[in-house]
């Protein structure tokens, strides 16, 4: 195919009984996008995921791959392919092996796949650990043959199950530029789920942020970030005070917040506790009305005018800081 | 005292003690004993200690040791095979197709529930239901499927293989089932996602995972049939042997010398066949 497929989602719904578990969500991935699936455990995202790869049934709606219903066909048909929570590589293969798995099972000969294999190791960097078991390999290099053990399938959308979530902090942060760039090189679709918000935000050209079975924003990260639609999203992505205004609710970004004189202000608030961050003071402030506001001030700024725990200060914000929230 | 308890080497070898002790007591001191007897002389009626090999050169001189053994490598070969293909089947319906744990565990203690009941009454319930004018027969004259009663029924190699077969097919879906439960699931899926068919998941994934099962299975089938003499002496009735009867028969006859000298070939012989097994898979990692 010349031009990469488009993958969409039409009123894909999955039930278990009668637990509702995707709750007939619509989307559009545009092809070679990057897109995450975030949300808390249990809001759907795996599931979506699984339905995707061909994993769970569909109990209604469609997933549809560059037009074709693919939502019955099985995994290996449908031009995607999956890289596993905990890379479910098979213990008793070697890398090559399990990299070559695909074109073993469709009957290509012993010499053509070892070499496609130590094309794709290449890919990833793994030439070196190529005839070692999967047990003598790091977490970050299981998940080079993981990748490069779907990329040989030449899938037009690569969907990961939360990928980065069994390595630690460090590698997890090296891996997602790895992930990233391989992403830009192939051009392909990734689908990859994810609770966390700062691996969505740093991976995803567009975040799809679901919650109790339905999506409750989808677009490019930083609208996602900067205009919350919802309560939830404000507050899963972090960074941002719900504030309850004669208005309505709206969401303002901590470091939108500003101090001022008590009453010169659009609210007043009382500081809780003050937290030094490095570059930044957190305030954590209880306003009028009983909410709980944090305010994040540069450092030189809140220590050229100190100010100490049970104070009184008012807060002010711009107009465009202010995104109504959805009912 | 305190000082020596202290040591960690000391305190390992107590700990270890116990166990060694009774290994030593119940295991290695009777093999020995069987050894040294096996040496021994006898006459119609006494036995004495000498160390000579007329014992050794009657059993291996004997043409009927050659068949008797044969004979019980065929009893074990056919056994083994149908306890495989059946115990593989069972464990794999009970691991890969019963998805509740409550229903896997009710299934698995259903299997468990004939070794509430004796060996050897499991074996003889066999007799009534195969016999010239038993269930079986009665049944296929009734429904007209034969004439005649089916004279190979019983007391012939076929009950014999049958009641082994009935008798230690749990002894390999009690590994396989083992094993098969330790396969993470996401590796079938991820089988299907690189597009294996079933059989395909099958050869390629869960049977090479599964093979320290299928081998500690095949260990106990084989030892246990090899040194059985009971059921071949009831299944067959008393028409077939193998080395399990050839000794019982040795003792019937006070003749320990030369049925120790059958056991320690017996022994010998079945240790190869698990050595030759144990060079195929390693099971240590099982254990």
């Amino acid at each position: 195919m010349s031009t990469p497929p488009d993958l969409e989602l039409v009123s894909l719904t999955k039930r278990y009984g009668s637990t509702v578990a995707v709750d007939a969500i619509n989307h559009h991935f545009h092809a070679g996008v990057y897109a995450c699936l975030l949300g808390p455990s249990g809001c759907g995202k795996s599931s979506t995921l699984r339905m995707i790869a061909g994993h769970e049934s569909v109990s209604d709606g469609s997933v549809v791959l560059g037009g074709a219903d693919v939502s019955h066909l099985p995994p290996a048909k449908r031009g995607t392919a999956m890289m596993f929570q905990n890379y479910a590589l098979f213990p008793h293969l070697s890398v090559t092996d399990n990299v070559a798995f695909s074109l073993k099972m469709k009957g290509v000969d012993t010499a053509t796949r070892r070499k496609r294999a130590l094309e794709m190791l290449e890919l990833v960097d793994m030439t070196a650990q190529a005839e070692r078991l999967p047990a003598q390999l790091s977490g970050g290099q299981q998940q080079r043959v993981a990748l490069a053990r779907a990329l040989i399938t030449q899938p037009q959308v690569l969907l990961l199950d939360e990928p980065l979530s069994a390595l630690d902090p460090f590698l997890r942060i090296r891996m997602r530029s790895e992930l990233k760039k391989l992403q830009r090189e192939l051009g392909i679709t990734f689908v990859h789920v994810t609770h966390g918000q700062d691996e969505a935000l740093a991976l995803a050209d567009e975040i799809v942020v679901m919650n109790n079975a339905v999506i409750e924003q989808a677009g490019p990260a930083r609208e996602v970030f900067n205009a919350p639609r919802t309560d939830f999203v404000a507050r899963f992505m972090g960074g941002h005070n719900v504030v309850a205004l004669p208005q309505g609710r709206v969401a303002i970004r901590s470091d939108r917040i500003g101090l001022t004189e008590p009453a010169q202000g659009r609210l007043d608030g009382r500081i809780v506790t003050i937290e030094y961050q490095g570059t930044a003071v957190t305030l954590n402030l209880r306003a009028t009305g009983d909410q709980d506001i944090a305010a994040l001030i540069p450092e030189e700024e809140f220590f050229a005018n100190p100010l100490t725990e049970g104070a009184t200060v008012g807060l002010t914000w711009d107009d465009a800081a202010m995104h109504p929230l959805r009912a | 005292m305190q000082n020596l308890l202290k040591s960690r080497h000391i305190a390992g070898w107590l700990l270890a003690s116990p166990l060694a002790v009774v290994l030593a007591l119940f295991l290695v001191l009777p093999i020995v004993m069987i050894v040294i007897v096996s040496f021994w002389g006898a006459t119609e009626f006494s036995i004495y200690p000498a160390f000579q090999f007329d014992n050794y050169e009657f059993l291996f001189g004997s043409p009927v040791t050659y068949s008797v053994f044969l004979n019980t490598f065929k009893y074990a070969a056919i056994t083994w095979v149908f306890t495989l293909v059946i115990g593989f089947t069972v464990a794999y319906f009970l691991a890969f197709h019963v998805h509740s744990l409550t229903w896997q565990v009710a299934l698995f203690l259903l299997c468990t529930i004939p070794f509430w009941t004796s060996n050897i009454i499991r074996m003889i319930s066999w007799i009534p239901f195969l016999g010239r004018n038993g269930l079986a027969n009665s049944t296929l004259i009734s429904w007209g499927v034969i004439d005649e009663p089916l004279e190979w029924l019983l007391f012939s190699d076929f009950s014999v293989i049958l009641t082994f077969v009935h008798l230690y097919t749990l002894f390999m879906v009690v590994p396989i089932f083992n094993t098969m439960m330790r396969i993470d699931k996401s590796l079938i899926e991820a089988a299907y996602d690189n597009g294996a068919t079933g059989f395909q998941t099958l050869t390629n994934v869960i049977i090479p995972l599964t093979k320290p099962g299928i081998m500690i299975g095949s260990i106990f089938v084989v030892t246990l049939v090899m040194g059985d003499f009971i059921t071949v002496r009831f299944m067959s009735g008393s028409q077939s042997a193998n080395v399990g009867r050839l000794i019982s028969n040795d003792i019937a006859l006070l003749q320990y010398p030369s049925a120790a000298a059958t056991a320690v070939v017996l022994l010998v012989t079945v240790l190869i066949v698990i050595a030759v097994l144990l060079r195929f898979v390693d099971i240590r990692k099982e254990l």
